[in-house]
């Protein structure tokens, strides 16, 4: 049984007074003990409504409308607001996007690293203050005691999201749930805590759901790749397979739209035309009216995900390399 | 050290904001009539009353006027009542008490009310307990003050008859001259209509301000963060999101109080209440010059104490703002 088991899931927020759109459209996973998986998508595509989902913590009015999310065999979606507070931040944690906003402006950094442990644990002060200290040194905060009386605007964005880090490992979590770790940081930090995050959960076996649009950091710190289009998993399989062998010709065009493969001096690729919006779903495949190799029969059905992809007319490799 | 700083800074502020309340209140004196014609009666001859006007320097030009006032006024003499024949101050300090008790009752009413059903139309905002509070706050900011007096004058004080709606009823001394109603249960029964219907202004504003400001708090990125980190319920409620929905609360709060004060006015005339409003409105009537023109000054004071204070109190709640003149 794999650790965690996500099973045909479905979220959907009310459109009007009766519809209801989905944000995502039944997407399956399966993470094993230690795994990191990458999850990539543009915006929009679904991937942090994915991770919302898994700790059941989906922003009103959205719902989970069908499917399972299984940690170690047991349905988080089923448990009780009770018995999900104890998975979240205890055994599954989660790191946010921007950390100038992740953090209580007016509760000191102790504060909120002590509350959590005190939420999980029985601890002393005394003992918890410790090991928040304990903590923030792993995470290379420097002089990190006097830190703990310091409010989070004191703190620059990159100390900020190492103390989100800090804080997601201080109950040696199984599974963190990192959205977009590094986005709102400046280039200069980013690959510092990438490093930060691929070297803590490597050293202490934790398995990792990495989600981004960048396919330039899933590719230095990932195993396993999902990649999300229009709520829906378009493309899976070992990291190293796909970004040298895409079937999928959006996760094709990705890729070639990375500045890493584009010759010097010449026009970086895009893809033609944008996503839709989740309220004007194309029929069939959502990504057909993108797609070079589209076909009538794209247009009429949803493609199945199989053999990793969810394509009618994938890239043949021996296609792909003449 | 840096509260020194603070305190020296806003006393300055304070100095220029009372010149300049000073002399607007002071300039108002030429526009209200004669006060001879309040202060004698018909058979005082216009020679008599030209001498009079001499004496009481109501001749001299504004300027000299105004300096004579404000040399007086640093010294604590804001004139002398021309219907008390007493120091204004000492005629308008005799009713503060009153004044301040009758906002105190309204601001106690008004916080312990807003914040627990502010907080609950935020979290159930779908219930029809929520419907209710938001329609009737709806109609509670649209009833003027006077009317909702009124009303409360005729349900509970004449067609039911369980509270008293007329004066203070009977006050204690306390040691240092403060007559207080709070001591006992007259006292207090005579607090309630009028407190109430003061605390009618704020209250549907306040519920609404708090629900507003408690929703937007609930839907941030570090409440979320909160509940992903395995928090309770109410410790991310409470804990997390409200001590965030304060400091708006705080801001406006503040000026309002000083909104209170002006209804004061409107709500002890209804309830014949003795305080400084009440005095007021009768000064006006006869006229008396020296003692609107202290009024002025004082409540002026007051709001100027007030804000320094809430400025003071918002440093406290939230650590982003520090003090002027602190370190950094």
């Amino acid at each position: 049984m794999a650790m965690l088991e996500i099973e045909d899931l479905h979220v959907a927020f009310p459109k009007g007074k009766k519809a209801e759109v989905e944000a995502l459209r039944g997407v399956s996973l399966k993470l094993e003990k230690g795994e990191r998986l990458g999850v990539v998508g543009e915006s929009g595509a679904g991937k942090s409504m994915l991770a919302f989902s898994i700790l059941n913590l989906i922003a009103e009015p959205g719902r989970v409308s069908q499917g399972s999310v299984a940690f170690h065999g047991e349905n988080l979606l089923e448990l009780s607001e009770r018995d999900i507070r104890g998975i979240r931040g205890n055994r599954i944690s989660m790191i946010f996007q921007d950390p100038m906003v992740t953090l209580n402006p007016v509760l000191t950094i102790g504060t909120q690293m002590v509350e959590t442990l005190k939420a999980h644990r029985k601890i002393s002060d005394a003992a918890a203050r410790k090991l928040c200290i304990a903590k923030l040194k792993e995470v290379a905060i420097p002089s990190a005691e006097s830190r703990l009386g310091a409010y989070p605007h004191e703190l620059s964005g990159g100390l900020r999201q190492r103390v989100v880090i800090a804080i997601a490992l201080l109950t040696d979590p199984e599974l963190i749930i990192a959205d977009e770790p590094t986005t709102a940081l400046d280039v200069t930090i980013q690959a510092e805590i990438m490093a930060l995050i691929l070297k803590l959960c490597r050293e202490k076996d934790v398995a990792l759901i990495l989600i981004t649009h960048d396919l330039g950091i899933v590719a230095e710190v990932t195993e396993r790749i999902m990649i999300m289009y229009a709520g829906l998993c378009v493309e899976t399989g070992p990291t190293q397979q796909i970004i040298q062998a895409p079937h999928h010709p959006y996760s094709a065009g990705l890729l070639k739209a990375l500045p890493q493969f584009a010759g010097r001096g010449t026009r970086l690729y895009q893809i033609p035309g944008s996503m839709p919006p989740i309220t004007a779903l194309p029929p069939g495949c959502a990504y057909h009216p993108r797609c070079e190799r589209a076909t009538e029969l794209c247009k009429a059905q949803v493609p199945p995900l199989e053999h990793g992809h969810a394509c009618f007319h994938p890239i043949d490799q021996t296609e792909a390399a003449s | 050290m840096h509260i020194l700083a603070f305190l020296l800074r806003r006393s300055v502020q304070a100095v220029i904001v009372m010149f300049v309340i000073s002399l607007i209140g002071f300039s108002i004196q030429d526009n209200l009539g004669d006060p001879l014609r309040e202060l004698v009666g018909q058979s005082v001859s216009e020679e008599e009353r030209d001498l009079m006007r001499e004496e009481m320097g109501l001749n001299d030009p504004f300027f000299v006027q105004y300096f004579r006032f404000l040399g007086n006024a640093v010294q604590g003499d804001l004139g002398t009542s021309y219907f008390f024949k007493r120091p204004a101050l000492d005629v308008i300090m005799d009713k503060f008490p009153a004044t301040f008790e009758l906002v105190l009752g309204a601001v106690f009413i008004f916080l312990s009310l807003s914040i627990p059903a502010g907080i609950y139309c935020a979290i159930h905002r779908d219930s029809w307990i929520t419907r209710f509070i938001m329609s009737a706050s709806i109609v509670g900011i649209s009833v003027p003050v006077f009317l909702t007096a009124i009303g409360m004058v005729w349900l509970f004080g004449v067609e039911l008859g369980w509270l008293p709606a007329f004066g203070r009823g009977d006050t204690v001394e306390l040691p240092w001259g403060w007559e207080t109603g709070l001591l006992t249960w007259e006292g207090l029964s005579h607090l309630i209509l009028p407190s109430v219907t003061l605390s009618s202004i704020m209250l549907p504003l306040f519920i609404r301000l708090i629900r507003a400001e408690m929703m937007e708090t609930m839907s941030t990125d570090y409440v979320r963060f909160a509940k992903a980190k395995g928090l309770s319920t109410s410790r991310v409620r409470y804990v997390h999101a409200f001590r965030n929905t304060l400091l708006p609360v705080v801001t406006v709060g503040g000026l309002m109080i000083g909104t209170l004060i002006a209804y004061t006015i409107l709500t002890e005339t209804v309830f014949q209440w003795p305080g400084m409003g009440f005095l007021f409105l009768e000064a006006v009537n006869r006229v008396d010059t020296p003692l609107i023109i202290a009024y002025i000054i004082v409540v002026g004071l007051i709001f100027v104490v007030v804000n320094t204070l809430v400025d003071f109190l918002y440093t406290l709640i939230n650590p982003m703002v520090k003090l002027p003149g602190a370190k950094s």
